[in-house]
């Protein structure tokens, strides 16, 4: 997975990603998608593409347990969040819909820089920099989710929770 | 192996003993869902294929963040909800019957429980002295139709409030507080437990309004130890027989603790985007701060006492020229006591509003949208950006007494002063 940086700052909560004045569009996604982080950087929505990288701050996703924020994240195309931390919940709900969520010190990540993620490797890397960030590796129940592509196909390949 | 709560809770639902830091799968004893979060619970239900719900005594539908609707998209998600409770066979809480959380305080939440709910505010049912949290549609989902979830036990942190709270302050300033001294990611993981004189002298109301917003520290759940308040809350609403005791054991392994001095605690007041933005009212920010809307609601302050302390300054007095007052009664049975005990009328004679139980106006999507570069004082948990419908206003947030009182002046105002 390779794509380009969009750097946002600390604390970009659920309904900076998708707020509360769209919640009608809630059983539309493709339309709230239209509207994904307009109150965090309005232009990122017309102008992200497949494969580019979300790079927060501290605290990334705190808030509301809205489900649709990482899910329009990850059907805008973008193939990773990278934050220095995740709010609990947000950070959940990216596993279990299958989008890869990574803790690395961000500050060495410049907008639009190229990103590349190697999420068995436990390696985001930097390739305008040249630099290799570390991230710990998950539970093993999480890349399992991950792989499987989110909780609903992990569940019923396992048919249950396997730990 | 001495336990914290929640070691206690999570292992009473493992069936084995687990330690913070260790994941386990659990038995959920209740799950649920709302109108903002449901029809894609749903969908998540249907996608996984079995059981539309393992126990359907064990699930329910809330339709409280629209409450009624006010878009056509949304009424029609309220459709999908009651279609999925009555083939499941789950309870469903239609419009009106209130918020979510504060519904389950006043019929089921008790003492031991373990409960997930697709709203981050689940937490405020550790209030009870249950494990209870937030978790996203999908999770939910699993847990409705399997009847289980895994979870990572979290660490401890130990808050020991201590001393008499001043006249005029509240269990609101004490959580605000708190998140103004850790930040609003001081906790993320951790488990908040609750403990100390003040809170052993506190309402249940009091700690539903603390444990509700654990999460704007980044806690995974905010726990109180159950006790004769428990009890007397429980027996108030015909459920005595839920009480059981529960509380952490002496030797439990806390990774830190945190004093606070109740008896210095001002009335506080977190300023715009985030809920770590404190500051005393009687700072120097605080003296000239003039607000549109004043608002009283929300799951952190939606019960009767929260009203009853907003009334008593209120009794007699008017709202100030340009400012508005919107009150969301909590539940059904909250906004029959405000009617029936004369809350009503002290909140009309002083010029506010009164709407239909439920979210109201806290999430952002109607019954009191602010306009542009509007200020709004509010009861409520979360003051981010866009937090009240619009990205170009700005909500503070403080306790049901100080949004009285600021009423009356038109800007932020001490309630100490009517007290």
């Amino acid at each position: 997975m390779s794509g380009r940086a969009w750097k946002f700052g600390d604390d970009i909560s659920t309904d900076l990603i998708a707020a509360g004045r769209y919640a009608y569009l809630r059983t539309n996604m493709p339309e709230l998608t239209k509207h994904v982080l307009e109150d965090a950087r309005d232009e990122f929505r017309g102008a992200v593409k497949p494969g580019d990288f979300v790079v927060g701050g501290r605290n990334f996703g705190l808030g509301s347990s809205r489900e649709h924020a990482p899910t329009i994240i990850k059907m805008a195309g973008v193939s990773c969040v990278a934050a220095k931390s995740f709010a609990r919940i947000f950070f959940r709900n990216c596993i279990n819909i299958g989008l890869p969520a990574v803790r690395v010190d961000t500050d060495r990540i410049d907008e639009g820089d190229e990103l590349e993620l190697d999420l068995r490797g436990g390696v985001l890397r930097d390739i305008t920099k040249g630099i290799e960030l570390e991230f710990p590796p998950m539970p093993a129940v999480m890349t399992d989710i991950l792989e499987a592509g989110g909780l609903v196909p992990y569940l019923k390949k396992n048919k249950g929770f396997v730990l | 192996m001495p336990q914290t709560l929640a070691e206690k809770l999570i292992s009473m639902h493992a069936g084995k003993d687990v330690k913070a830091g260790k994941l386990t799968v659990v038995k959920v004893d209740f799950a649920y869902m709302q109108d903002w979060t449901g029809p894609l619970t749903v969908d998540k239900i249907h996608e996984l294929g079995g059981a539309l719900a393992k126990d359907p005594n064990r699930a329910a539908v809330f339709i409280d963040h629209a409450s009624p609707s006010s878009f056509k998209e949304v009424s029609t998600g309220h459709i999908k909800l009651r279609e999925y409770a009555k083939a499941s066979g789950c309870r469903i809480f239609d419009i009106g019957e209130g918020v979510s959380h504060l519904v389950l305080g006043e019929k089921v939440t008790k003492p031991g429980m373990l409960m997930i709910g697709a709203d981050s505010h689940t937490c405020q049912g550790g209030s009870f002295g249950a494990f209870c949290t937030g978790m996203g549609s999908t999770d939910v989902a699993a847990a409705i139709s399997t009847g289980e979830t895994w979870m990572l036990c979290p660490e401890a942190v130990r808050v020991i409030v201590s001393g008499r709270l001043q006249p005029g302050v509240y269990a609101k300033d004490v959580i605000l507080h708190l998140i103004g001294r850790i930040g609003a990611d001081g906790a993320t993981y951790q488990s908040l437990e609750f403990m100390g004189d003040t809170i052993d002298g506190m309402t249940q109301t009091g700690r539903v309004t603390i444990s509700s917003m654990a999460v704007e520290a980044g806690a995974k759940c905010g726990l109180f130890a159950s006790d004769d308040h428990t009890r007397d809350w429980l027996r108030e609403h015909g459920r005595e027989g839920d009480y059981t005791e529960i509380t952490h054991d002496p030797d439990a392994r806390y990774v830190r603790t945190i004093e606070i001095d109740a008896a210095r605690l001002e009335p506080m007041v977190s300023f715009p985007h985030t809920v770590d933005n404190t500051r005393e009212i009687t700072h120097e920010d605080c003296k000239d701060v003039p607000v549109q809307q004043c608002y009283l609601g929300s799951t952190t302050n939606g019960y009767y006492e929260d009203f009853a302390a907003a009334a008593a300054i209120l009794k007699g007095k008017h709202i100030a020229p340009g400012t508005r007052l919107v009150i969301t009664p909590g539940t059904k049975t909250v906004y029959r006591k405000m009617m029936e005990t004369g809350l009503f009328e002290v909140f009309l004679d002083a010029g506010g509003v009164i709407n239909s139980p439920g979210c109201g106006a806290c999430p952002g999507s109607h019954t009191g949208i602010l306009g542009d570069g509007e200020n709004c004082v509010a009861s409520i948990n979360r003051n981010f950006k866009a937090r009240m419908g619009n990205p170009n206003a700005f909500v503070y947030l403080a306790s049901p007494a100080t949004v009285a009182a600021s009423a009356i002046a038109g800007r932020l105002a001490d309630p100490r002063r009517h007290i």
